[in-house]
């Protein structure tokens, strides 16, 4: 991946805390502008004190109920996503790589599709997002049965093709079966993703799941270094790599399953931003985890900051505007490599 | 260190590649790990390595990888696998500095005599002067190079090295075997698959010969290339010669008719 110039090729310690504190304070300044931008007029700060002088008018509502959950989730889930990328592109040695490819998106998607389908969804709110978590599991254990003890990068991508094209048939045979036309159209919008009209119930049950998934994935830093060299050298370097790709899958599972349990499926986020940070990292793939969370947190507010500002109703789904952004990107990214090889 | 292997053998895909191996590695001295392709040369190296599963037995100092522990193992024995794969375009010196991560905690930030390593790594590899050029620019000796220099900064006890000499120029190969033997003679013990007998005959203190997935000869360089093991393990003859009283051997064919015509 040498076509992007490195403009912090030196990178040194020093210099990649600076990368990281500048993204986390564009993380916080485009929550605020995500905080700040909507469809109905809202003065921040006269809600601001509303709400915390404990005044139910509508400025506080608007922001406690509408606007907070957005901003909040859409930074979470964005970190989440892009986090998780950069773990499995380090992981799979491969740029391509995202959580989607081992099949953790589509199968925490079909796990909420089950919840839908079961009606459930209607008997508590909560119903949705354990589904979706459900199903980032089953596919984590499935992952396991399948990769079982020393099974190389392949074996993961053929097994995450696998998962993948199961969940896919589960989810198309609820469409198909759908009891009401109004049913299988809500399953569809759904799985378009979106941060709209989420609460903050749904952050109260992700943010530990994901915080566990992130401190998972980013404790495995220094081994994602030692695999740039392949498995025989991160092994002879004392990584164990059956314990590594448990924490890496296991992070990625609760992390991306809680993402997409809360917001459905919202794809590329992984794809694109590691490839973006990598040179101003100097493509150490450890040091790519934290960078590509803040990444992922700005790219993802900043899009559903962008569909809220366009005047196209009704609303973009938020994974849609991702796909858009990021399929084009998917494409360049295999011509270059094909071009490498 | 003190490394033996007993009764060695290992079956990939039900094909048998090793069987009935049994040696000894000391540290101070250079061997050489030599046999034609798919004598399990790899393989053997991996195992010494501790990253094959096996049958039989290899002692650390008499004690088992498993009483050692992982990362204890990692820092008194280096590895350096075969091809060289570096699968992102990191600068030459954050790979060197990859062989210091069993010395430290993972997290810390490289001490005083991490950066010493790797400078010494560097100097002695001849690639100082690319540190802050990454792995895609170098050429595939330089990237080699750079891959010694990794494995020569862990300054472990004995260096597993799989074919360091693959692409490198004649007189980077020289420089290379060079190092080695300085490394060996400093005190650390050196296995090197060597294609090369030439440089085998030369540089190694001892030669283990493996052929079809045993050992035929083990001893010292004059011992082990002697033309009827040469021949049978890989059908060639040689021609010998010395220089300085220095001795070396050579493989030779007389050439074919064509050759010789023209």
């Amino acid at each position: 991946m040498s076509s992007l110039p490195a403009p912090a090729v030196r990178s040194g310690r020093a210099g990649y805390w600076r990368l990281v504190g500048l993204l986390a304070l564009a993380t916080l300044a485009m929550t605020f502008v995500s905080l700040a931008i909507g469809y109905a007029r809202l003065d921040l700060g006269m809600a601001l004190a509303d709400w915390l002088a404990g005044r139910q008018t509508l400025e506080a509502l608007v922001l406690v109920e509408l606007r907070l959950p957005r901003a909040v989730l859409g930074a979470l889930v964005g970190f989440s996503l892009g986090m998780a990328g950069a773990a499995m592109q380090g992981l799979l040695r491969n740029p391509l790589a995202e959580p989607g490819i081992v099949g953790i998106s589509s199968a925490a998607a079909f796990g909420a599709v089950v919840v839908f389908y079961s009606g459930f969804a209607g008997a508590f709110a909560l119903a949705l997002p354990l589904g979706g978590i459900a199903g980032a599991i089953l596919a984590v254990l499935l992952l396991y049965a399948f990769v079982g003890r020393g099974a190389g990068t392949m074996t993961l991508i053929l097994a995450g093709v696998a998962i993948n094209s199961f969940a896919g048939a589960m989810t198309a045979l609820a469409l198909n079966l759908a009891p009401n036309p109004y049913a299988a159209l809500e399953i569809v919008f759904w799985l378009m993703g979106s941060l709209a009209d989420r609460s903050l119930a749904h952050v109260w049950l992700v943010l530990p799941l994901m915080l566990l998934g992130w401190a998972l994935l980013l404790s495995c830093a220094p081994a994602l270094d030692g695999l740039t060299l392949g498995e025989d050298t991160a092994r002879s370097l004392g990584f164990d790599l059956n314990w590594l790709r448990a924490r890496l899958i296991g992070g990625a599972a609760l992390s991306v399953g809680s993402a997409v349990a809360v917001t459905g499926a919202i794809g590329f986020v992984g794809l694109v931003v590691p490839h973006l940070l990598r040179p101003f990292v100097g493509h150490r793939p450890g040091r790519l985890l934290l960078a590509s969370g803040f990444g992922g947190a700005i790219l993802l507010l900043a899009a559903d900051t962008a569909l809220r500002l366009l005047p196209i109703r009704p609303e973009l789904k938020l994974g849609v505007v991702t796909a858009l952004i990021g399929a084009p990107f998917l494409f360049s990214l295999i011509y270059r490599l094909r071009r490498e090889a | 260190m003190l490394i033996e292997a007993k009764d060695i053998a290992i079956a990939l895909a039900g094909r048998p590649i090793l069987r009935g191996i049994d040696l000894t590695l000391r540290t101070g001295q250079i061997v050489g790990l030599i046999g034609a392709n798919g004598a399990g040369k790899t393989t053997l190296l991996r195992i010494l390595a501790n990253l094959l599963p096996h049958a039989g037995s290899v002692l650390y100092d008499r004690e088992p990888a498993q009483a050692i522990g992982r990362k204890a193992l990692a820092r008194r024995i280096a590895f350096l696998s075969q091809g060289g794969a570096v699968h992102w375009q990191m600068r030459a010196e954050a790979v060197v500095a990859l062989g210091r991560l069993p010395h430290r905690h993972p997290f810390a930030d490289l001490s005083e005599a991490d950066h010493a390593a790797i400078e010494r790594a560097m100097a002695a590899t001849d690639t100082t002067a690319f540190r802050d050029r990454t792995l895609d620019s170098l050429s595939g000796g330089e990237r080699m190079r750079v891959l010694l220099a990794r494995a020569l900064a862990v300054e472990a006890e004995m260096l597993l090295a799989d074919e360091p000499l693959a692409g490198l120029d004649p007189r980077h190969e020289l420089e290379a075997m060079a190092l080695l033997r300085r490394t060996a003679l400093a005190g650390t013990g050196v296995v090197v698959v060597l294609h090369d007998l030439t440089l085998a005959s030369r540089f190694c203190d001892e030669i283990i010969l493996l052929h079809d997935g045993r050992i035929l000869a083990n001893g010292a360089p004059d011992e082990v290339l002697g033309d009827e093991q040469l021949g049978l393990a890989f059908g060639i003859d040689v021609t010998r010669g010395s220089r300085d009283g220095e001795s070396f051997v050579l493989p030779w064919q007389p050439l074919d008719q064509g050759k010789v015509a023209r």
